[in-house]
């Protein structure tokens, strides 16, 4: 009957000074009840100190399909990396 | 008042408890002034940097160490805007950073206003520069404020590529002809007191030093950060048999740690104040690039108008 609230993507930081890292999603009817849900769903056992939540909607999304052209890893470019120089004995943490 | 008190002693006891202050958390005017000063100033010392670098991108001696020196100069272009984003969140935009830069107000780093005259230059910023920055940047990844903190690790995992490239590229010549050796060893020369001058005025005439520390938003003080970075970098050059410009340059047993000649403090103000060899050339290249870059910046904007207008927002 009642349309479905919307959904909402949320994030804990598990400790202060850490990045908020995506732990999942929920359903809610705004902004203030998503906080309170994610904290009843998500930090039963202290996983986090900070909630963010925000509209799934409002997340724009690369393609994985895209990889190649997007992402390009670099794999043939291994000078970009600090292993692919050789440092002479003696010298280390470099 | 009774509020205010408890907004600063909750502050306080954050700072103490080595917790990180993040962007909603309150903090002290000075706290949050003290900051934008130093981390805009770092991304700016990230993107003038470039132009050391760049002026030797056409000239490389081979595509691989172009190729090299075009991911590096990427890199510091990647950094700028790591922190740049990071002090945008302390409630300035990017506009007024940049505008700062531009009038003068905001400084970055005083080694940037040195000439790169030969290639051999180009390794040695690589070792060097980035050497005595790692040292700098290693230590603030422990800064109180959070954001300041994670640019901080995204960037130096990044940068031990820089320095080993400088050092792999120093090292070749220095075991090439007589000819690439002393090139090498002229470019050591030149650097060498500009990047001990990184670290700043000795701590007793640190203008923001001693608050810095009590914020701990400086995690180990100026001369600290120095002698590491000469005690690490001494072994570094004898390997490759360089010699370091300092005739007072020694290992002192007793302290464990080698004894350096005085950096010349007036030739640090001279340049800092403006009149370093570089100084005009570097901001009159920036504002040039900048004011270069508003055709694209109105196109953008024309392009996300005409694209909300079709939509009939």
């Amino acid at each position: 009957m009642s349309e479905l609230s919307p959904l909402f993507e949320v994030f804990l930081r598990g400790r202060r000074g850490l990045d908020h890292i995506h732990v999942g999603s929920l359903h809610a009817h705004d902004a203030g009840q998503a906080l309170e849900y994610a904290r009843d769903t998500y930090i039963r056992r202290s996983e986090g100190v900070s909630i963010w939540v925000v509209e799934s909607k409002d997340i724009h999304a690369s393609q994985e399909s895209d990889v190649a052209s997007f992402y390009d890893p670099m794999d043939d470019k291994a000078y970009r990396h600090a292993t692919h120089y050789t440092l002479p004995d003696g010298v280390d943490n470099m | 008042m009774a509020e205010a008190n408890d907004l600063v002693q909750a502050f306080d006891n954050k700072i103490h408890a080595e917790e990180k202050i993040e962007p909603k958390d309150w903090m002290p005017a000075g706290y949050r002034k003290n900051l934008i000063r130093q981390m805009s100033q770092h991304a700016h010392s990230e993107v003038i940097g470039m132009q050391p670098e760049g002026n030797w991108l056409t000239r490389a001696p081979t595509l691989e160490r172009k190729s090299v020196l075009l991911a590096k100069i990427q890199d510091e272009a990647g950094h700028g805007l790591y922190l740049y984003s990071a002090t945008e969140t302390l409630g300035i935009t990017r506009e007024e950073i940049v505008q700062a830069l531009h009038d003068g107000h905001a400084k970055y780093a005083s080694i940037f206003n040195y000439p790169s005259l030969t290639w051999a230059d180009i390794g040695t910023i690589g070792w060097i520069v980035d050497g005595a920055a790692i040292v700098n940047q290693v230590a603030l990844q422990r800064t109180s404020y959070g954001p300041y903190a994670r640019a901080m690790v995204r960037i130096c995992k990044e940068e031990s590529f820089h320095q080993r490239q400088g050092y792999e590229s120093v090292a070749v010549l220095a075991r090439g002809s007589a000819q690439q050796k002393a090139m090498a060893q002229d470019a050591l020369n030149r650097w060498w007191w500009p990047a001990l001058m990184m670290f700043g005025p000795h701590d007793a005439d640190s203008a923001h030093s001693a608050q810095s520390m009590l914020w701990k938003i400086k995690r180990k003080s100026n001369d600290e950060l120095r002698q590491s970075f000469v005690d690490q970098t001494v072994p570094q050059a004898e390997i490759i048999g360089l010699e370091i410009p300092d005739p007072d340059l020694k290992w002192n047993e007793q302290r464990q740690h080698y004894d350096f000649g005085e950096i010349d403090w007036d030739e640090f103000k001279q340049v800092i104040n403006g009149n370093g060899l570089c100084n005009r050339e570097r901001l009159a290249q920036h504002k040039q690039a900048h004011a270069n870059g508003a055709w694209v910046r109105a196109a953008v904007a024309a392009y996300v108008k005409g694209k909300t207008g079709e939509s009939g927002e």
